[in-house]
């Protein structure tokens, strides 16, 4: 029997848990469609966190594609369908075409290696200059710091997942939570050995009550902590957090049974959420809204 | 006094002329090894310029390899052997956010070259600034020279320019003591 994934209409971070949820529920040994036939809508998180699902299965999925032609097309852009390929059967109408879309600031790119680090960066610095300040009205000079948040993000994979991951960064408007202004966001997911485990790695790990998914996001998220003795680790996502604070950006990241957040005021999202649904590494995403009133807080 | 071009060194050890970026922890441990590899043939005495003139961009990870853990090596301890001093050029705001969070992480300061001359960043407290602008002022200083130009005692001088020196900050040379990147000169 053929258990089915129901993606929904609009895919983004927080519907993407019911996706989660739906995967917790099926046999692991059985066979799975993963039906996004009624998905008109996905955000980069959505679409790397789906290319993140079909990694984590045992057995090769069934991928059934978005029946809208524009969604499809919009996703064919993105260069989804050519990883999804590599990780399920692909059904329904997989459109060809690729390149084009001007909201995409970085395709989907696979995070394996360091080098891909400094092909992701090298790609998205001149449009990124371009986007942030025509789009977002953020000051040109913050645009370096936009690339520096990518590539820390991205090495999250390279030093710590155990496997490749993915990327991807498009603009968009929100239409609900920040009344039509654009925003930047930044998707890193990989289906690795998440930061718990990571952290387990360590020498010096020494388990207490209440260590969970939870108290390893805070310990490295908020304090900093790392896996390797080095003083000089943990600085990227503190370098992250000052970044965001300065732009009044929104950083979530989800890893195992927890998601912690970074939140600005105009989100309304749980700092920290606790027993989820299980899912493997670590998916990151990073939010920078259009500057309504010029330059850094 | 030698010259290094960080983005040329950066370019070997990718083997690739694509990247001008100075990303991710394995890169900057690398490009850090390049320039050991390149110190490892000056005298026991060297003065270094370490140029960022042609790097795009240096991140948090790679910062810490390329600049703190070669600070760290050559200048936080007193190495007998070699004193090694380093002099730091084309250092623009694009760079600046990175290598001011790896010197606070680990308590550190350097001397980068500006328009104007030099300047002393990083962890220095007001007495270490003010001792090493007196002595970039005055070009060859002694204890007795500090002593007068901060109205203070002789020992307070001498020990604020030791420490200068144990920081590589300043350069000693004929019980002399002259600021890295101000070759002895006056700059009043």
């Amino acid at each position: 029997m053929t258990s089915v994934i129901t993606v929904p209409p609009s895919l983004d971070d927080h519907t993407f848990e019911q996706v989660v949820e739906q995967l917790a529920a099926v046999p692991r040994d059985g066979k799975l469609l993963v039906d996004a036939r009624h998905t008109t809508w996905a955000s980069p998180y959505g679409l790397t966190a789906l290319l993140t699902l079909g990694q984590t299965l045992d057995e090769r999925a069934s991928f059934a594609v978005p029946e809208t032609e524009k969604t499809a097309s919009y996703w064919a852009r993105t260069g989804f369908f050519k990883y999804a390929d590599e990780l399920y059967d692909l059904r329904g109408s997989v459109p060809k075409g690729r390149g084009g879309e001007s909201s995409v600031l970085l395709e989907i790119t696979p995070v394996i290696k360091s080098e891909d680090v400094h092909d992701v960066v090298g790609r998205i610095q001149q449009k990124a200059q371009q986007i942030l300040s025509s789009e977002l009205s953020i000051d040109a000079k913050a645009t370096v710091g936009f690339a520096m948040t990518l590539s820390e993000i991205c090495q999250n994979i390279v030093e710590h997942a155990g496997r490749g991951g993915w990327v991807a960064v498009q603009t968009y408007t929100w239409r609900r939570r920040l009344a039509n202004r654009r925003v930047v966001v930044i998707a890193v997911c990989d289906a690795g050995q998440g930061f718990r485990q990571s952290l387990e790695s360590a020498p010096s790990f020494v388990r207490n009550d209440r260590w969970d998914d939870a108290a390893a996001l805070e310990a490295a998220v908020i304090r900093g902590v790392s896996r390797f003795r080095d003083p000089g680790r943990g600085q990227g996502i503190a370098g992250v957090r000052r970044y965001l604070s300065r732009w009044d950006g929104k950083l979530s990241v989800r890893s195992g049974t927890a998601k912690i957040a970074i939140l600005p005021n105009w989100d309304d999202d749980v700092p920290l959420a606790e027993k989820l649904a299980p899912f493997p590494g670590a998916q990151i995403q990073v939010t920078i809204p259009e500057r309504v009133s010029g330059g850094p807080r | 006094m030698m010259h290094i071009d960080v983005s040329s060194v950066l370019r070997q050890t990718l083997s690739c002329e694509l990247y001008s970026n100075l990303v991710t922890r394995p890169t900057g441990a690398a490009v850090r090894t390049q320039i050991e590899a390149l110190l490892a043939d000056s005298h026991e005495r060297s003065l270094t310029v370490i140029d960022f003139s042609h790097v795009g961009m240096i991140d948090f990870s790679c910062a810490d390899e390329v600049i703190a853990k070669l600070l760290l090596r050559y200048v936080a301890e007193e190495r007998v052997e070699r004193e090694a001093y380093f002099l730091f050029r084309g250092v623009t705001d694009d760079h600046w956010d990175a290598i001011e969070t790896v010197l606070e992480r680990h308590g550190l300061a350097l001397v980068m070259e500006t328009d104007d001359g030099a300047r002393v960043v990083g962890i220095v407290n007001d007495g270490e600034r003010v001792a090493w602008e007196k002595v970039y002022e005055l070009g060859r200083t002694q204890p007795a020279d500090l002593a007068d130009a901060l109205g203070s005692g002789p020992d307070h001088a001498a020990r604020m320019l030791d420490g200068l020196h144990r920081r590589r900050l300043l350069m000693r040379l004929d019980g002399c003591y002259i600021a890295v990147g101000g070759l002895g000169e006056p700059h009043g």
